[in-house]
């Protein structure tokens, strides 16, 4: 299992588009990937799930991946927050 | 647990007679003093000098009794109790039968940075509401991934991978009559002791649902308020899981499955999905049977007992047919030697 913390650096947060984004690139992979916030722990696939944990700007997310494919998923997802999700320029 | 600070205790949302009808009098910078026990205080003893095992960390109530002993401290000019009370970090003061704090005890809270509340109710109505709201807040949680319906009056939580049809069978399901609770995440407190209460990890999000195809949905909007529904009791999971042809599902239903959820056991049944398969009829009957089984009638139970009882009634039948036809032949006989 990896864990990692990944930090929202993009100014609106994560809003509907970002977890979009997220949920997509995580139903790529076939690990179980859950991300957490203070005590509440969501499952990456669910876009509602990701919408409600209310992660604003500067939120530090706890990331957990296990499965076949952990290094990728976990890459892939850090990239995602690192990129500001593509809102502005890195 | 996120901390829960006395601006949060504030603005409970609680109704009725749960209402705490709490407002700020004085102190506000304090308000983000954290309640760490979920316990009160009447603070009588202490304000008479005697400060032994007092209670620093518990909210304190100041009801007539207190007020009547604060007007007296006033009148006497005598502030050493209230000061030594403000020396040690009290997360707040609240004041019911809406009394006002004394200018003394107003002056020396607000120098030590402690909010004072006030309510209407009195005191004691008070405390017990507090205790309850208090206990709720404070009670063990967990914020599952899985959907929370209302069918027929039983509280499912329909549990299962993503994109497995957990909130196209809860949508179904709001189609024919029944109650959304919260679609993904779903925020579980244990409460009273053995009570699953199960709500929306953020209410202020209101109803919404994630449709593969679709996108989200807006539940209230689409299905009428008479869809959805805050908080229920969980009574029964239903486990979604893509049907596996080398498992063995349970055929009878005789022998019930729980799942432990924050130390409380729920019926737990595991239902295989596949196309064609239709999900929120079998959640329904599932729900229908969970009451049965309440009311106390078991159906794979007492149909076990019918069919036991079927096969010995059938077996003394047939032995008393066999015997029958054995004393009919003899007596057939007897008659034939007769008439010879």
């Amino acid at each position: 299992m990896i864990e990692r913390e990944v930090t929202v650096t993009n100014r609106a947060g994560i809003h509907a588009r970002p977890a979009a984004m997220i949920v997509q690139t995580a139903s790529r992979y076939d690990s179980r990937i859950m991300l957490g916030k203070d005590n509440e722990e969501i499952n990456a696939k669910s876009i509602m799930g990701i919408i409600t944990l209310g992660a604003g700007y500067d939120t530090v997310l706890n990331m957990k991946v296990e499965g076949p494919d952990e290094q990728e998923a976990a890459d892939a997802l850090a990239s995602l927050f690192e990129n500001r999700f593509q809102e502005e320029p890195a | 647990m996120k901390a829960f600070t006395v601006l949060d205790l504030l603005s409970l949302d609680l109704k009725e007679h749960n209402a705490l009808d709490l407002t700020c009098v004085g102190g506000r910078p304090g308000l983000t003093r954290e309640i760490r026990i979920p316990d009160l205080n009447r603070p009588g003893l202490a304000l008479s000098g005697f400060y032994d095992k007092f209670g620093f960390d518990r909210i304190q109530i100041f009801g007539r009794g207190e007020t009547a002993y604060l007007e007296k401290l006033e009148v006497e000019k005598n502030t050493e109790t209230i000061e030594q009370l403000f020396r040690r970090d009290v997360p707040c003061v609240i004041f019911t039968h809406a009394l006002e704090p004394t200018p003394d005890f107003r002056r020396i809270a607000e120098e030590s940075g402690c909010p004072l509340l006030q309510t209407d109710l009195p005191s004691s109505e008070f405390s017990s509401r507090l205790i309850r709201a208090l206990s709720n807040v404070f009670a063990p949680h967990e914020t599952i991934h899985g959907v929370l319906v209302e069918v027929f009056g039983i509280g499912v939580l329909i549990l299962g991978d993503s994109g497995v049809g957990k909130s196209e069978a809860a949508l179904e399901l709001i189609e024919r009559g029944h109650r959304l609770v919260a679609d993904d995440a779903v925020d579980i407190r244990c409460v009273a002791g053995n009570i699953l209460l199960g709500a929306g990890a953020n209410q202020a999000l209101g109803h919404h649902m994630e449709i593969r195809g679709l996108g989200i949905i807006n539940v209230t909007h689409l299905f009428g308020v008479g869809a959805i529904r805050d908080s229920k009791q969980i009574q029964m999971i239903v486990e979604l899981e893509l049907w596996d042809s080398n498992k063995q599902y349970d055929r009878i239903g005789a022998e019930e499955h729980t799942r432990d959820i924050l130390g409380v056991k729920v019926p737990d049944l595991q239902v295989p999905v596949k196309p064609g398969r239709n999900v929120p009829i079998i959640i329904e009957t599932a729900a229908m049977n969970e009451r049965l089984k309440k009311m106390g009638y078991f159906s794979a139970k007492e149909f076990n007992q019918s069919v036991l009882k079927w096969l010995e009634s059938e077996h003394a039948r047939n032995a008393y047919f066999q015997n029958r036809d054995i004393l009919q032949r003899d007596i057939h006989r007897e008659s034939d030697q007769e008439e010879a």
